[in-house]
């Protein structure tokens, strides 16, 4: 029933073999057998430069940044804002100084809301949201509406799991101040047309912050060919260390905004009377950052840079739709976000047999998935189910992965006979 | 085939059929003890109704939805502790607890039909959902309302 390939193929012109080897985890073996990790929308593993530049820093070039007047604090903040410029080169930020370091994604949209949020909007004020955002695109703008007033909306998503942009369009109204939207659902793998949305905002005088943690790692993204006016992804997703991530915004609206924590290095000169705070973007990092983390983001934008994301795009649309044709072949299984634009990501339940188990049952074939709501329970709701088992694609999955998935997926059937 | 003695263990074909056919299942509006149990972790809920009278479980009945660990430990668990007193299941939620973390021989014989649960303590992240019924179970014991949480207990 299942096809096995002696030889992975390589769709899209990135070269597999040499990916692969650049994760030393992908060596590692899961129950004795060899790990097929189709996790990487949780968070992706880390290639082997990644992983040499946090020892590097730490090994020989580590010190607190900004303060020493020593070598090795030099070295240290010259290499925390090396990955600065990286990083802003990665998104074609105007400038390095719009790149805010944050501990991920999750950080970055609570300063937005906890500084632009409280300073900006008021009672009345709305934020337009989709159906289809993870809890960390909600919950901050749900905190602010109960503390500030501010109206949330929700723009629907059809029921191939795409945004339904007319149904949002209706929801603009002249109180539209702020549109909080993900660029690909971590869920479905919906991918949102940004620009369109950005025009309509911008029609309404309304800013836009978007998730990019799900496209970040699979798309080219240029924050100013996209328009919008807030960018926020986790570094952990894009192959780069846990505990730091990115948010871009636009000077003007940086400089305006106020400070988010207070403490040491975001500030000019401190008397118990008075602070004068330092400037962009130091003025929202507050304490120690995670300098070693920061120069492992820079070298993994630099590694996914250097892949090229138009090939890393090709390869996993082609894997994806490999999958979703062998998975197609199952009348018991059912597929969960089949619009035509989508990252690859493959989110699915099988009849019978709840997400759990299936996950646990490829777990023992080495199989890594997600099983669970993903973080995004009103996706799951919109759906009728309470939980979907998620395989996602990264730069070093072929086809063999996909096909181990599928073997897995008949041992699943075989248990639940 | 089917080659994983562990797996085996855990998907017994008792297990598969009350995960099928869930015995006890259904609302129940005479229950004197309603809770609802979660587990944040993967969003699995259920109900429990408990029908307690004099120190002694006259009835037990479940909804809910779940993976097939959770749904058949309910059915199991509902189908025991019927006609127990209500210490004697706090008791055996002990032993159960020690049977699904493995810490007790699975050969303990007050557990009787439950020691099909043993397979699960090959398996540290699915005790949560053995042990989702028995933590709602607890606390419809202690006469508690509302929700408990796999990760309150």
């Amino acid at each position: 029933m299942s096809v096995i390939t002696a030889e992975p193929r390589r769709p899209g012109g990135l070269d597999l073999e040499r990916v692969r080897a650049d994760f030393p985890i992908l060596a590692e073996p899961v129950h004795g057998r060899r790990l097929v990790f189709l996790d990487s929308a949780a968070s992706a593993q880390k290639p082997r430069p990644v992983i040499e530049a946090e020892r590097a820093c730490y090994e020989h070039a580590y010190a607190n940044i900004h303060r020493g007047v020593y070598e090795l604090s030099e070295r240290a903040t010259a290499a925390f804002e090396a990955a600065r410029e990286r990083v802003g080169r990665f998104l074609n930020a105007p400038e390095a100084r719009e790149i805010v370091f944050v501990r991920g994604a999750t950080e970055g949209i609570n300063l937005v809301a906890a500084t632009f949020g409280r300073s900006a909007l008021g009672p009345g004020d709305e934020i337009i949201l989709s159906h289809m955002e993870h809890h960390s695109n909600i919950v901050p703008w749900q905190m602010l509406r109960d503390s500030h007033g501010v109206v949330l909306k929700i723009a629907p998503i059809t029921d191939e799991g795409a945004l339904d942009l007319e149904a949002m369009a209706r929801l603009f109204t002249p109180r539209t101040r702020l549109v909080a939207i993900t660029q690909a659902s971590n869920a479905l793998g919906t991918l949102v047309p940004i620009a369109r949305v950005v025009e309509m905002a911008r029609a309404h005088g309304a800013r836009v912050l978007v998730d990019g943690c799900q496209a970040v790692p699979h798309m080219a993204v240029d924050v100013q060919a996209l328009g919008c006016d807030f960018y926020v992804f986790s570094g952990h997703k894009l192959y780069g260390p846990t505990g730091i991530g990115v948010l871009w915004g636009r000077r003007e609206l940086l400089d305006a905004m106020p400070t988010y924590q207070g403490g040491g290095e975001m500030i000019r000169h401190v008397t118990f009377a008075h602070t004068d705070f330092a400037p962009i973007p130091h003025k929202f990092e507050a304490g120690t950052p995670h300098i070693a983390g920061a120069i492992g983001l820079g070298v993994a934008v630099d590694y996914v840079a250097g892949l090229g994301l138009d090939a890393i795009g090709a390869h996993e649309r082609a894997l994806l739709a490999y999958a979703t044709e062998r998975m197609s072949a199952f009348n018991d299984i059912r597929i969960y976000g089949t619009a035509a634009d989508k990252a690859s990501i493959l989110s699915f339940t099988i009849d019978g047999v709840h997400p759990h188990d299936i996950g646990t049952i490829l777990d023992r074939s080495g199989i890594a998935v997600r099983a669970g709501h993903h973080c995004a329970q009103p996706v799951m709701d919109r759906f009728g189910v309470s939980a979907t088992v998620r395989a996602s694609f990264g730069v070093y999955n072929g086809t063999d992965d996909v096909d181990a998935l599928i073997e897995g997926i008949v041992r699943v059937k075989e248990v639940f006979g | 085939m089917f080659d994983d003695d562990d797996l085996r263990d855990l998907y017994q074909e008792v297990i598969l059929d009350h995960s099928r056919h869930p015995r006890n299942f259904g609302h129940e509006d005479h229950a004197n003890r309603r809770v609802r149990g979660s587990n944040p972790l993967c969003g699995d809920r259920m109900t429990l109704y408990l029908t307690v009278e004099d120190g002694v479980v006259k009835d037990a009945k479940f909804e809910g939805n779940g993976c097939a660990i959770s749904m058949a430990s309910a059915s199991l668990m509902t189908e025991r502790v019927k006609g127990m007193k209500a210490d004697d299941a706090k008791a055996l939620f002990r032993r159960f607890h020690e049977l699904v973390t493995g810490e007790e021989a699975p050969s303990d014989p007050a557990l009787d039909k439950l020691a099909v649960f043993s397979g699960v303590r090959e398996f540290p992240v699915r005790v949560k959902c053995a042990t989702l019924a028995w933590h709602t179970l607890a606390a419809a014991l202690e006469g508690r309302e509302g929700e408990v949480s796999t990760e309150e207990a």
